[in-house]
């Protein structure tokens, strides 16, 4: 966390009141001090939570109804992601606890640079386009792992935009077509189908990092995945895993009706 | 600055105004969001909890909503903006739909009662969605609130309803489309494209060559920008629901376990608290993906 003084707002001339200016600098670093030792106090209390959890003492957390996760996401602060073992680890738990289908983001394309290292430390994985094109997605036998990064998000639909902006100046030019481009939900899922993008949404979003953001994860992919931020890579432990899984479990959704 | 509710200021009203001054002061030392959004969940089950009548949560919303933007913009943000209905709300029960439409009608038509009020704030109001989908009297009162404070600049006051973001994304791509179409140039593309045969295939081929919509042109062409720094959704939920999954690749997800009816300044000053912390990261994320 670097705080810097802020450029907006209604703030104190310097200048003008430099007693107040001064004054007002200390208690807003002051309640920032206080909100960081709120914030580490929260940490150790999780981490603590996290060891009874792994070590099977909270018996509420023994038994998952993993099934409900069909496909789980993950997100990697790209600075972290750098931590290729502690990526493994978390890898080998998901894989333990009977995950099926995942997917690994970081924007920068840090995961997917090690590829090849984190695929070959997994005990039975198999990469998500190897699946598609041997159409064994639906076998439960091994787990899918898809690589993502910034340029699978808004890019591809960028890419999905023009397959559907051709097909509309097709039609223009045939003069079979309407006037204005009307384009629907189900041609903009075709569209990115047909540049090879046929990940789907996820049911559950893990966000390793330091913040609760999604960093660009793939907008089309989005609409009612459920996002739990877990905190920075390095402080990752099995107990707060099986936590953010179990309290998905218990989610109920009614999708805006 | 407060949102004018009907109400008199109390000796407390301007005793909390007061305190709140001196707070802002303080939080003001930091980078302030320049947009919050918030998605407002909870209204029926603020209902149920305190066993009100059917609407009872919704009008308790109202007020609450009318609070949060006076602290908003009592702050210095500038763009607040609310998920008021989605497209998927269609599906709730008629007699629901039409409540909600109806409220958002007689709360409208209270604006432009209001509107030299809403001036003297320099608020701007923007309908955005696919405001097609809107009944006419609702439509006719969106539209004439927008024109009355469309040279407003102080503060800006984004209304989603009809809106979902895969809607907006192919609302994008449509009006990017529309403005590319007079671009293409090369004529020996479109032949191929064709002599290729089949009307129901698409050729991928083709297709990647051609570059004529830009990341660019699909963000200008979103309902919504700029983009928020915070988006709050109460009622503890941690997903977006189909809501500006576009904008939020670099904005911090706030859930509080309040229903919206109760949300308070509290919330909103530990959403700013939150986003001055981690000011830097975001920031560097963004420049990172220009």
């Amino acid at each position: 966390m670097d705080l810097k003084p802020g450029a907006g707002g209604q703030r104190v001339n310097r200048f003008v009141d430099p007693i107040s200016y001064h004054f007002l600098q200390f208690l807003w670093r002051t309640l920032h001090l206080l909100v960081s030792l709120w914030y580490l106090q929260v940490s150790m209390v999780q981490m603590i939570e996290g060891f009874l959890i792994s070590s099977g003492l909270v018996k509420r957390y023994g038994a998952l109804d993993i099934d409900k996760v069909r496909y789980l996401a993950i997100v990697v602060d790209s600075e972290e992601a750098y931590q290729i073992s502690k990526v493994i680890q978390l890898l080998k738990w998901v894989e333990d606890m009977g995950v099926k289908h995942l997917c690994l983001y970081d924007s920068k394309g840090v995961l997917k640079t090690n590829k090849k290292t984190i695929m070959e430390s997994l005990n039975n994985a198999m990469p998500f386009e190897e699946a598609v094109e041997k159409d064994v997605l639906l076998d439960q036998k091994q787990m899918t792992v898809e690589f993502a990064s910034s340029s699978d998000g808004k890019e591809a639909i960028t890419r999905a935009a023009n397959v559907l902006f051709m097909k509309y100046l097709k039609y223009a030019k045939t003069g079979v077509g309407k006037e204005e481009p009307c384009f629907t939900e189900d041609q903009m899922d075709e569209a990115l189908k047909a540049i090879g993008y046929k990940g789907p949404e996820p049911d559950l979003l893990l966000i390793y990092g330091p913040v609760r953001c999604h960093l660009g994860f793939s907008p089309w992919r989005l609409r009612y995945t459920e996002m739990v931020h877990m905190g920075p890579l390095r402080y990752m432990n099995l107990g707060s895993l099986k936590k953010a899984i179990h309290r998905f479990t218990t989610v109920q959704q009614n999708y805006g009706t | 600055m407060e949102l004018y509710n009907g109400e008199r200021p109390s000796v407390f009203r301007l005793l909390g105004k007061y305190m709140r001054k001196g707070l802002y002061s303080i939080l003001t030392q930091g980078p302030i969001p320049t947009h919050i959004a918030f998605i407002l969940d909870g209204n029926r089950r603020f209902a149920k909890k305190h066993k009100l009548p059917e609407g009872g949560g919704h009008k308790a919303g109202f007020l609450a909503l009318l609070n949060v933007l006076t602290y908003c913009y009592e702050l210095g943000v500038k763009y607040a903006t609310i998920y008021a209905f989605s497209i998927d709300n269609f599906r709730r029960k008629p007699h629901e739909v039409q409540y909600v439409m109806d409220l958002m009608l007689e709360k409208i038509e209270g604006m432009i009662m209001e509107e030299s009020i809403i001036n003297a704030y320099d608020i701007c109001v923007r309908f955005v969605g696919n405001l097609k989908l809107l009944s006419e009297p609702v439509k006719t009162a969106a539209d004439k609130i927008m024109r009355a404070t469309a040279n407003n600049s102080k503060c800006v006051l984004l209304i989603a309803v009809c809106y979902t973001s895969t809607d907006e994304i192919v609302h994008a791509v449509e009006e990017s489309s529309e403005l590319n179409s007079n671009e293409v140039c090369n004529n020996q593309e479109l032949e191929e494209a064709n002599a290729t045969g089949s009307s129901t295939v698409i050729q991928t081929e083709n297709m990647e060559s051609y570059s004529g919509i830009k990341l660019v042109d699909l963000e200008k062409n979103t309902y919504i920008n700029p983009y928020p720094d915070v988006l709050i959704r109460t009622s503890g939920e941690t997903r977006l629901s189909n809501y500006l999954l576009w904008q939020t690749t670099n904005c911090i997800l706030y859930s509080p376990y309040a229903l919206w009816p109760e949300i308070g300044l509290r919330h909103v000053v530990w959403s700013v608290i939150n986003f001055q912390r981690h000011y830097s990261y975001l920031e560097k994320h963004k420049e990172y993906l220009k």
